[in-house]
């Protein structure tokens, strides 16, 4: 079971998070087309290398934060810093 | 072959002095403690132990270890125990499966007359069609199933679970692995060893040679002062990312089996070599063994395996099980050496002689056949770690290739060495392990903010500066020149997967799920090599160039026991339970809650809540504390409805939809104090809620000045319904107008409430009566709900569970999220489009929601069957008229005790939405029924003068 670092908890097991995958930016509700709102709930690269995704640390410290994974070795790099305060989803 | 006990051996691991008695197949027998089941059969000069599987060949002792396929029985109630494997203990009663109707005498066997007809695929040719023949097909199948019995009324064992954090973890003790627990150990790590054994020391346990004994004590000893943790008959049954590996301790003193759920640092693979069968004309005759079996029977436990025996030996271990049958007198009839291109072909003879024919044609009469062919790498953990080993011809087997660098291979797996090139290499690795470990360690110290400080700078990965393994040349023996059985557990010839491949089914993994082979228990350790060695040499190509199969969890077949284990599942209860399992509850569970669903009769709880009063308890309703100026905004967000004018001690009802528009959750929220507002979710979505709502303002709205505070379970909640709610509130209330004027409906109010300070109740109305929601501290909660029934034993009241709750809401047609919708009901399904206010600048699905205002939805309607008593199944379509066109479903039917009939709601098909429709609706029966749609949603007071009264 993947190790995820938590920013405020530390390594904890990925049962522990809620995986709330690929990071995206939500289009304004308002101008959005039809197209870019639905790439925006359905579409995801899914890239075989580095990825930055959203985590929920749900039995830990209850805190969004998003983090770079290797989606082929499962590596992790730069967690962000606990207190920083956009540690959430881009 | 007849096998027989023998005088004292050195090595031997059985207590002559301590005597067991058991049965096998209802005849008594008897051993010695140390005994496995199957070593005491043998020295009682047993030889079949099973019947295969399609076949029904006679079966004996292959390999006399946990892989032998042969040696499955049942054991009591236990089917599939390991006989070669499995300890001997007193009372035991063993019989062998897949023997009717005895052992010895098997009726299937005829099945061998009828090979031809059992080749390759022959399940997937024989049971495809005709398709109405599968009841027949599975009757014919079950009598062929190989597996035990298993009894249904066997008492539910103590199987149990341990987390645990070491920082090395070596999966096997031979030599090497002890080397390395002990190196890791003395570096400083905490270390657990895992013997797949009943004891360590791996091939040293059965080898006669006096330097061997010497250092297996020296390890043995070294290990018993070392603070080495060592779990023996356990296994490393899986290895996952992070080296999270599962561990199945089969000999706990307490429990059944415990599973162990370790998350090491670093693991070191050392499960040392298997040996691996040769494939040839009646190799699969009782008589012929591996000569790991050999030494191991003699050795371990004293038994001269045959009296006259043929030896095939291609390496020093074979050679070495010659030295050890002729020093317990069996004689040596023909060694033939595979080194120098020596050969066997076929075995011949009757009952229990196991003729060997050689090469040349003539025939050596014996009646044991040793077989020394070579070596498979149980390369299963480094699979699982993504390494994909490769084969080196020279060595015939697999190396490990590029393993991650916190799993390391040392023993047999990784090379070949003497007995202190092996220990060498282990300590190396142990020392590289625990390096390794300790970088580890240090960073994951590090992350963790909270945790102590760590000193220093993480220590620098270690790099892997070990002298490596050598590998000793082995000739490779995969195939005789005639074929035989590949998978002796599915009875899979060479010449069946050489028909595979001719077939198509080329490739080793298709090849293996056409015809079985490496599927049975024991898991490719005995099969896998030799599969791929068949199709090889039917594509005419390498092993190399085929490939091998990937080695998946489990390393060893794990119980559904060890898996199922001890649950951590918590179950959750209100503190008024006590109150509820004291009155005739009968509980439904609701996730992890336990709710009640009833006091015996939901019928006249129904009736006595329209006519009097009831309470229900609702605690698991979800409850979200929330402070700060700018929650209004936060509603406003959530909500499709608008939010920014309610006011204090206001209450509203709330829908909110998820991005893509769906349904996700609704409930009312009310305004406490200026900044302070209660938010209330669906039970099933209290959890949910709570992150959506930490989602949003965690990540889209972080400058908002929300506090969240989960209180689902810091408040009790009961509902007070019915027409004398009010008279029986006026009685525990303080503090409070309970006037009609003063706490009008869709209102909120803080109140004391039969002394507990601190409640604050809500007027709404679920059932559709006057009812006052009241939520009270929860420590306080049985006192409440105990005043309540007390104080209106005058008024009738009573406790009604969900079902009637249930009932009553669905006569005033309030659907359920998740009942009446699903996961893709858009908001304005719901019937309560006007509610979706588009007007506002921004909340969660406004895109969709507006894209959805134009088009024709589904809509929820309350149906009526024509027949008051048919009551349609939740889940019923409705169809156009005889037709099978669905046009939509019943989503929720109940027997109306108010209205004496059935009642529903269901999702239409636009055009079918308006009041005075009629539908057909087709049973589970196949019946179809006439159903009308009514004008609005409530079946029962739809104007609802009841609930504001
Ligand atoms: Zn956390």
């Amino acid at each position: 079971m993947l190790l995820v670092p938590c920013p405020n908890c530390g390594p904890r097991n990925s049962t522990d998070l809620r995986y709330g995958g690929e990071s995206h930016a939500r289009p304004d509700p308002n101008t959005a087309s039809p197209a870019e709102w639905r790439a925006y709930l359905y579409l995801r690269d899914n890239p075989a290398g580095w990825l930055r995704e959203n985590w929920y640390c749900a039995s830990g410290c209850r805190r969004w934060f998003s983090i770079e994974r290797n989606t082929a070795t499962n590596e992790f790099r730069d967690p962000p810093l606990p207190g920083d305060k956009r540690g959430g989803a881009a | 072959m007849t096998m027989s006990r023998q005088g004292v051996q050195p090595t031997e691991v059985i207590d002559r002095a301590a005597k067991l008695r058991f049965r096998w197949n209802g005849k008594r027998f008897s051993g010695f403690e140390g005994d496995t089941i199957a070593s005491a059969l043998a020295a009682s000069g047993e030889q079949i132990f099973s019947r295969s599987m399609k076949y029904h060949r006679p079966r004996g002792i292959l390999t006399a270890d946990y892989w032998d396929p042969n040696l499955m029985v049942q054991v009591g109630d236990d089917p599939n125990v390991r006989a070669g494997h499995r300890l001997l203990e007193s009372g035991m009663d063993v019989r062998s499966q897949n023997a009717w109707p005895s052992l010895n005498r098997d009726i299937k066997a005829v099945n061998g007359l009828l090979g031809r007809f059992l080749t390759a695929g022959f399940y997937y040719k024989t049971f495809m069609r005709p398709q109405w023949l599968w009841p027949t097909y599975e009757r014919v199948l079950a009598t062929f199933a190989p597996g035990g019995k298993i009894d249904l009324d066997t008492p539910h064992a103590y199987h149990d679970k341990r987390y645990t954090h070491p920082d090395v973890v070596v999966a096997g003790a031979g030599p090497a692995g002890i080397e390395a627990a002990l190196a890791a150990s003395s570096a400083g790590a905490s270390v657990m060893l895992v013997s797949h054994e009943h004891s360590v020391g791996g091939h040293l346990r059965y080898s006669s040679a006096a330097a061997d004994q010497a250092a297996l004590a020296e390890l043995r000893t070294a290990l018993d002062a070392s603070d080495v943790e060592v779990l023996t008959d356990s296994t490393v049954t899986g290895r996952y990312e992070d080296n999270w590996l599962g561990i199945v301790q089969r000999n706990h003193p307490v429990a059944v089996e415990r599973l162990i759920k370790a998350r090491a640092k670093t693991l070191v693979a050392a499960p040392g070599l298997i040996e691996r069968p040769y494939v040839f004309e009646g190799n699969d005759r009782p008589g012929v063994i591996t000569s790991g079996a050999a030494r191991r029977l003699v050795n371990l436990w004293g038994v001269k395996p045959g009296e006259r025996a043929v030896v095939f030996s291609a390496n020093a271990e074979g050679d070495a099980a010659v030295a050890d049958l002729e020093r317990v007198g069996t004689e040596i009839a023909a060694v033939i050496d595979g080194r120098t291109g020596g050969s066997i072909s076929s075995t011949r003879g009757s009952s229990r002689a196991v003729d060997a024919v050689v090469a040349d044609g003539a025939s050596i009469g014996a009646d044991l056949l040793v077989v020394a062919a070579g070596w498979t790498a149980p390369t299963s953990l480094l699979n699982m770690a993504g390494d994909r080993p490769v084969y080196d011809p020279a060595a015939a087997r697999f190396f490990p290739s590029d393993p991650p660098s916190n799993v390391l291979a040392t023993g047999g797996l990784a090379g070949d060495a003497d007995l202190d090139g092996l220990r060498q290499h282990g300590a190396a690795t142990g020392r590289l392990a625990a390096s390794r470990a300790a970088a580890v360690r240090h960073r994951l110290q590090a992350r963790t903010a909270r945790a102590l400080p760590v000193d220093g700078d993480e220590p620098a990965w270690a790099p892997d500066e070990r002298a490596p393994l050598g590998r000793d040349p082995h000739p490779e023996l995969y195939r005789a020149d005639t074929h035989g059985m590949v998978d002796m557990s599915e009875d899979i010839s060479s010449k069946d997967l050489v028909a595979a491949a001719h077939e198509g089914y080329d490739s080793v993994e298709l090849a293996k799920r056409y015809t079985t082979a490496t599927m049975g228990p024991s898991q490719g350790k005995l099969e896998t090599v030799n599969t791929v060695a068949a199709i090889a040499e039917a594509r005419g190509e390498t092993i190399s160039e085929v490939g091998t199969t990937v080695w998946r969890p489990p390393y060893a077949p794990v119980t559904l026991g060890a898996l199922a284990g001890r649950m951590f599942e918590p179950v959750r209860v209100s503190s008024i339970h006590p109150w509820h399992e004291a009155n005739n509850v009968s509980v439904i569970q609701a996730g992890q809650w336990l709710r009640p669903d009833h006091y015996g009769d939901p019928a006249a709880e129904v009736r006595n809540v329209r006519r009097n009063v009831g309470l229900i308890d609702v605690t698991p309703l979800g409850k979200l504390d929330l402070r700060g100026p700018d929650v209004p905004k936060l509603l406003s967000l959530l909500y499709v409805n608008k939010w920014m004018k309610l006011g204090v001690g206001r209450v509203r009802y709330g829908m909110m939809c998820a991005e893509d528009g769906v349904v996700l959750d609704d409930g009312v929220t009310g305004r406490l104090g200026e900044d302070h507002y209660m938010m209330s979710t669906t039970s099933s979505g209290a959890g949910g809620v709570w992150e959506w709502v930490e989602n949003w303002l965690q990540t889209e709205r972080p400058d908002w000045q929300v506090h969240v505070t989960p209180v689902t379970t810091a408040y009790a909640s009961i509902n007070v319904a019915g027409p004398k709610s009010r008279e029986l509130m006026s009685r525990v209330c303080a503090g409070v107008d309970l006037d009609a004027e003063a706490f009008p409906y869709m209102t909120v109010r803080q109140a004391t409430v039969a002394g507990v300070a601190g409640c604050f109740m809500w007027r709404i109305g679920f059932t559709g009566e006057l009812s006052f929601e009241l939520h009270a501290p929860a420590g306080h909660g049985l006192r409440v709900w105990e005043a309540l029934m007390d104080s209106g034993s005058d008024l009738g009241v009573a406790p009604f569970g969900l079902e009637a709750q249930r009932i009553m809401r669905l006569e005033k047609g309030h659907f359920i999220v998740g009942q009446d919708t699903d996961g893709l009901t858009l908001g304005p399904s719901t019937g309560t489009g006007s509610l979706i206010k588009l007007d506002k600048d921004d909340f969660a699905g406004k895109p969709e929601l507006a894209w959805a205002a134009d088009r024709s939805l589904p809509l929820v309607v309350a149906i009526q069957p024509d027949d008051p008593d048919v009551v349609p199944e939740e889940a019923a379509q409705i169809v156009r008229g005889d037709t099978n066109e669905i046009l939509g479903r019943i989503t929720s039917s109940r027997y109306s005790p108010t209205l004496n009939r059935s009642i529903c709601l269901g999702q239409v098909e636009p055009d079918l939405a308006a009041g005075g429709t009629k539908v057909t609706v087709l049973l589970e029966s196949g019946e179809r029924i006439g159903a009308t749609v009514i004008d609005h949603h409530a079946h029962f007071d739809p104007a609802g003068e009841r609930l504001r009264g």
